[in-house]
């Protein structure tokens, strides 16, 4: 059997994900990270950024991800997110429009979030 | 039909329609509870995992943070208290104002002056209608709150409790609530969200004895710290005003029940006293016809004669 790691990816308000995988990449607040089974224990913070996950089965699972933790410990990975969406969960061509109006005031906040979005949306 | 007869008719007629409504308003409720119940289990894992991080920083590093650390005299005291925008809920808003009242007056005692945060118009009605002092309220979301609401009641408060105290800044936190144990049993509480006591916190998630194990941080523990406790505290106040929603719901709908009991009752009543009256007109009635039918005989008998 593949070594894996258990995968629970939570917002707030809800779990968005969870399950077995090989590799995790996430974005802490000094660079991207990726963890594999076996990782030494670890805890950092996490900024807004896509998170890609590969699954045991050979799938990929990307989610955007506002803010939050990761935390790994006994092969068992957490994702803690004030907001986190997967990317089939999100509507593109609202996101696109959300980028524009975002620009189009100024909004830097909201238009890292879009952007944040977008670039999961893709990734898939 | 008599005077006294259609006023019973009438009123009986009132409370049938008050009946309804409130038998509507229990259903409501219960269906509410339900749903409110289900986003309180639905948050409860970023909880877990959130308190599991924070047990770790705490027990893992050595890291100092004002947010961790008690003041070595306590001047200033947060209190937030959580009600419900509306009422018809029975004794709950009354009961957390009045936990709110007795943790003020404990803190008075203990010598800190105490500023008032109030989420729900229920809560701030009460207190403007005794002009007290309230630093800040929230209004209109207290039914379904959301994470960002948790959010932007959190975020002053967070701001609060890292000013330094002489420039208006408070040293502790307390939040009231009203916790949700069962559809039957609702407590209001208070809780002393900060300083946070990390040693209680680590003991509330080591139940199982697990040894937590040394963790790499990354950026820093005081980079982790730092953003963890907002986050903790944040998550605190959401599941907070989450059990509140559902309390509330649960005393709604037993408030509505009984007052559907009463105005079955009532009506059970007004119902016995109609038909009192309405035999009792039917009797006058037939006597007034008997008496009126016997005078006209004696009437007759004597111009016979």
């Amino acid at each position: 059997m593949a070594a894996e790691l258990h995968v629970e990816l939570v917002a707030a308000d809800r779990q968005v994900w969870s399950g077995e995988a090989t590799l995790v990449v996430a974005r802490t607040t000094s660079g991207d990270i990726g963890v594999m089974p076996g990782h030494q224990p670890l805890l950092g913070v996490l900024e807004s950024g896509p998170v890609t996950i590969r699954t045991s089965d050979g799938g990929t699972v990307v989610a955007a991800v506002h803010g939050g933790f990761v935390s790994f410990a006994d092969n068992k990975l957490s994702l803690l997110a004030e907001i986190a969406e997967l990317s089939d969960e999100i509507d593109v061509q609202r996101t696109e429009r959300e980028l524009e109006r975002a620009k189009a005031e100024g909004d830097a906040a909201a238009e890292r979030r879009a952007d944040v979005r977008l670039r999961a949306a893709t990734a898939r | 039909m008599g005077a006294q007869l259609r006023v019973y008719k009438r009123r009986i007629r009132s409370v049938s329609a008050t009946k309804k409504i409130t038998k509507a308003m229990e259903m409501i409720a219960a269906s509410r509870v339900v749903k409110a119940q289900r986003k309180v289990a639905a948050s409860t894992p970023y909880a877990t995992e959130l308190t599991r991080a924070v047990t770790a920083v705490g027990t893992g590093s050595n890291t100092k943070h004002p947010l961790t650390t008690e003041a070595e005299t306590p001047t200033r005291a947060a209190v937030l208290l959580l009600t419900s925008d509306r009422g018809l809920a029975g004794a709950f808003n009354s009961n957390a104002i009045k936990a709110a009242e007795q943790l003020t007056a404990r803190l008075e005692r203990e010598g800190k002056q105490v500023d008032t945060y109030i989420v729900g118009r229920r809560g701030v009605a009460h207190y403007n209608f005794r002009e007290r002092k309230v630093a800040e309220s929230w209004t209109g979301f207290t039914d379904e709150p959301s994470y960002a609401d948790a959010k932007k009641v959190a975020a002053p408060l967070i701001e609060a409790i890292e000013k330094d105290t002489a420039e208006g800044g408070v040293d502790e936190l307390h939040i009231v609530f009203t916790e949700f144990v069962s559809m039957m049993t609702q407590t209001a509480l208070d809780a002393r969200l900060l300083p946070l006591r990390l040693e209680e916190v680590a003991e509330e998630t080591k139940h199982e004895g697990e040894i937590l194990p040394l963790y790499d941080f990354e950026p820093s523990a005081e980079d982790v710290l730092d953003a963890l406790l907002p986050r903790y505290v944040e998550s605190r106040i959401y599941n907070a005003l989450l059990q509140s929603a559902a309390s509330k719901h649960a005393a709604t709908r037993r408030a509505m029940k009984s007052a559907t009991d009463n105005a079955g009752e009532l009506i059970n009543t007004l119902s016995r006293l109609a038909n009192a009256a309405r035999q009792a007109e039917i009797t006058q009635e037939i006597s007034e016809i008997v008496g009126g039918a016997s005078a006209l005989a004696d009437a007759t008998a004597g111009s016979d004669r």
